[in-house]
């Protein structure tokens, strides 16, 4: 390694934080131009472009389904666009896979990145291309010396000898640059790597951002923290329902006139028109916490109303709604259902009482792939179709017959494995169980995540059906358009906590970003 | 699919219940297989040794099975739970010491049949406390209890063995209900259809399929997964004791090397069945049908003197082959489509 430099000479050339020197002149080192791309159903990307600069900080910006994830995939090798030229250093390249992109020098660090829990740091850092000895044997001694002049290169006080499994999530990032930097590469994806950390945490990420600007890395950096674009980032690009609809530089643009670009006015998708007719209150939550996940969540939701919750990844929605299905135990707090304190020790119990749950993780949670579609809507409904814990058949099909007709299932038969479903179709499934258990609160968490359009649009339809047969919806979902087009009222979640709460014309989508950001009014 | 397709209504599509007929869905189904493999076997047999055919010899045959075939029933519903018993041995030796203790201390035989199920029930309990409490992994688990409930056994009884079972107590293992039909016979039918019954027609057994496919979804559908499991260790434990009682009762006698082995039989046996071993899926009919092989290939081998390692070379072979076959058959299909 040429670029062997010890710390202390980097800190003196790289610039300070909040000073910028941007070189507007400056050719990109690559450029993506025209790129369109479509999943059955749906177009995730409608010819983008992007540049990135050599020793520059672009922030992608971007709702959820905005196209950023896709993007990230082509990039990084794991997808092919349709249409569209990725050039480096003015090359037409592609990559036909993700061993191309690493290649060509383009590395990603995700949320959760890949890497060997049960491997040592600097077997991580260098699997795939470790030094050998003359043998052809991995030359052990060699590669923990690389790896610790590359770990102390990014400031990072890792032992390479230690298990990943040790290391928090801070630190398994910390690998995760030193083996971006290892295969010496040009352009650095972070796709929100502060997501999950502590303050302390991320104050050490944005040191190191600074370091790989000043080695003149080219780093695309995916955020949802209005605070830390504007703190790190030298370039934005704004991605909205697929297409580019903004790029600039940072010192040019306020926050404001981010947040309005990112969300936009257009909501093309068309919602059901409803009245809402509010009952009486169904549900009322006070005081639930837990240790860890959320704290001091309280609310009351009546019959007829939809009430969305929205916040970042991470806020603790999945959480608490969890919590409340019974799958985990709050460690503080108390509900009531009707005029019942209700005490919830497992999801059985939960469905007993009226609650149930549509979970985010569809495949995992809510499908039990393997079993037919009758007799995964029959499952909580076991105790109604059977006769002293005998099953009838016949009353099972029946059930299924009739939730399915209602959603407007498409399947080949009511026996088929519902693991061959499309995603929507499963979705459907889930519902459709639910609903057989005549709930009084329904909880869909994500409804509409990775499903397409036409089924997303069932969905919500049956979301609006089932208000006004006077059912509790709870909605959780990262979609501004879904949650200002469904809910009568949304609380907004951060940090696990209740951030605010809003209905009416307070209801737009710059006060659900502020307050999911923690951007405060004076802040502007 | 032309079904799902052809009937459109404003309230939504017609979806059909089933696309195959119930002969449709047997005549592609594993337990065919096995039924044909088990007359296979059958009429080898009948022409490899004069002495099959006998009814004595058929009867005898049976005990090959009955006992080990009481004990994979439970052992099914466990493993298509996604849960697996490697005790059961260990647990037939630690119930037959405890009985034989008993016997020692002058106990009668209703006595000794409460021993030799309480025994059987408080193990599965021991093992269902492990892995549904504290989380372990069941595999883990059952060979560390295999080792210590028969090693409890050798601690009791070192190179010693128990004898002086009272004479009703030979019954169970020995006493015929009618001309050939032994009563192990006669409870192992019996048996066969309470299992059969209790995976194919009851809320319990669409719970055991459920979480053997997908425990969180099970989980997230309301279904009581650690009281499921617990129940089925239970029921592990005390068909243990059962196959302890027959075994004991057909034996006479007590040695700690009893039942020595039997799990990877009686495991051998449910996956020849056709039960996953990834859990999910298998049925009680596979099971009978596979006791029926297992236990016909041991016996026409025993006719012709084949010794004991020939016969379990046999098995394996079997077994291999039976599993291998149907997925040898889709590639060779799938290759001539393409």
């Amino acid at each position: 390694m040429a670029m062997l430099a010890n710390t202390q000479g980097i800190d003196d050339v790289h610039p300070k934080p909040g000073e910028r020197n941007v070189d507007e002149t400056a050719l990109p080192v690559m450029t993506l131009t025209g790129i369109s791309k479509s999943f059955p159903g749906v177009k995730a990307l409608s010819g983008v472009s992007l540049q990135l600069h050599p020793g520059e900080v672009t922030a992608l910006v971007g709702e959820n389904g905005a196209g950023k994830s896709t993007i990230v995939k082509i990039l990084t090798g794991i997808y092919q666009p349709d249409e569209g030229e990725i050039a480096i250093a003015g090359h037409s390249v592609n990559f036909p896979t993700a061993q191309d992109a690493g290649a060509a020098g383009v590395t990603a660090i995700h949320q959760e990145t890949v890497l060997f829990d049960d491997l040592s740091v600097a077997e991580n850092i260098f699997i795939g291309h470790a030094p050998r000895t003359k043998f052809g044997l991995i030359d052990r001694k060699e590669m923990v010396a690389k790896a610790r002049a590359l770990l102390e290169r990014i400031g990072a006080q890792i032992d390479p000898h230690v298990t990943l499994r040790e290391l928090g999530i801070a630190n398994k990032h910390l690998v995760a640059i030193a083996r971006a930097l290892s295969i010496d590469a040009k352009i650095v994806i972070m796709d929100e790597p502060t997501a999950s950390l502590s303050h302390k945490e991320i104050e050490e990420t944005y040191a190191l951002v600074e370091r790989l600007k000043a080695e003149g890395k080219a780093i695309l950096f995916i955020s949802h923290k209005f605070d830390e674009i504007f703190r790190i980032a030298d370039r934005y690009t704004v991605f909205r329902d697929g297409e580019m609809v903004g790029a600039g530089l940072i010192s040019e643009i306020s926050e404001r006139d981010l947040v309005t670009m990112m969300v936009g006015r257009s909501v093309d998708q068309v919602f059901p028109k409803r009245t809402p007719q509010l009952g009486k209150e169904v549900l009322k939550v006070v005081g639930y916490s837990h240790p860890t996940e959320f704290e001091d969540i309280g609310f009351s939701l009546r019959e007829g109303e939809i009430l969305g919750f929205y916040g970042l990844v991470g806020a603790g929605r999945s959480e608490f709604m969890q919590a409340l299905f019974g799958v985990t135990r709050p460690s503080k707090g108390a509900i009531r259902i009707d005029d019942r304190i209700a005490v919830i020790r497992d999801p059985n119990e939960a469905i007993r009482q009226g609650i149930v749950y549509v979970p985010e993780d569809r495949g995992k949670q809510g499908a039990v792939k393997g079993l037919p579609i009758f007799q995964n809507v029959s499952l909580p409904s076991l105790g109604e179709t059977s006769r002293n814990g005998f099953l009838r058949l016949a009353e099972e099909f029946r059930l299924a017959r009739d939730y399915t007709r209602r959603l407007d299932l498409r399947a080949a038969a009511l026996d088929q494995d519902i693991g061959e479903l499309s995603g929507g179709n499963q979705q459907k499934v889930v519902i459709a169980k639910w609903l057989a258990t005549k709930p009084r609160v329904i909880i869909l968490d994500e409804p509409t995540k990775g499903i397409d359009i036409g089924s997303k649009a069932a969905v919500h339809e049956f979301m609006a059906e089932l208000a006004a047969e006077g059912l509790a919806v709870i909605m959780v979902s990262s979609e501004i358009p879904e949650i200002l087009g469904m809910s009568d009222r949304v609380i907004v979640m951060r940090e696990g906590r209740i951030a605010a709460e809003f209905e009416g014309a307070d209801l737009t989508p710059e006060h659900l970003v502020r307050a999911a950001a923690g951007i405060t009014e004076t802040d502007i | 699919m032309s079904l799902a397709t052809s009937e459109t209504s404003a309230t939504g599509r017609q979806i059909p219940d089933r696309l195959k007929s119930a002969m449709q869905r047997f005549l592609g189904s594993w337990e065919l297989l096995l039924l044909v493999v088990a007359v296979a076997v059958f009429t080898i047999n009948s022409f490899a040794s004069p002495y099959f055919l006998d009814p004595w010899n058929l009867s005898d045959a049976t005990f090959n099975f009955t006992e080990k075939a009481m004990i994979a029933f439970a052992m099914a519903l466990l493993i298509i739970s996604g849960e697996i018993d490697l005790s059961v041995a260990s647990i037939i030796a630690i119930a037959s010491t405890a009985m034989g203790f008993a016997v020692q201390m002058g106990a009668d035989t209703p006595v000794l049949v409460l021993i030799g199920l309480g025994v059987g029930l408080a193990c599965g309990a021991f093992n269902g406390v492990l892995v549904t409490r504290l989380g372990l992994p069941s595999i883990v688990v059952t060979i560390g209890t295999m080792s210590l409930f028969r090693g409890l056994s050798y601690i009791v009884l070192g190179d010693k063995a128990y004898t002086g079972y009272p004479p009703g107590f030979a019954f169970f293992g020995q006493g015929y209900v009618w001309w050939v039909i032994s009563f192990e016979f006669v409870l192992f039918a019996f048996l066969a259809i309470v299992f059969a019954v209790l995976l194919h027609r009851t809320t319990f057994g669409r719970a055991v399929y459920s979480i053997g496919n997908n425990p969180v979804g099970a989980l997230f559908s309301g279904i009581r997964v650690p009281r499921v499991k617990f129940a089925l260790f239970l029921l592990t434990g005390l068909m243990s004791g059962v196959a302890a009682i027959c075994l004991t009762s057909r034996l006479g006698a007590t040695r700690p090397s009893i039942a020595f082995g039997w799990e990877l039989e009686v495991v051998t046996m449910v996956v020849l069945g056709g039960v996953s071993i990834l859990g999910g899926a298998g049925s009680i009919p596979g099971v009978v049908i596979a006791a029926f092989i297992m236990g016909m290939v041991t016996f026409g081998f025993g006719l012709l003197n084949v010794p004991g390692i020939v016969m379990s070379i046999f098995i394996g072979l079997l077994l291999i082959a039976v599993i291998a076959l149907p997925r040898i058959a889709r590639q060779v299909m799938a290759r001539r489509k393409a």
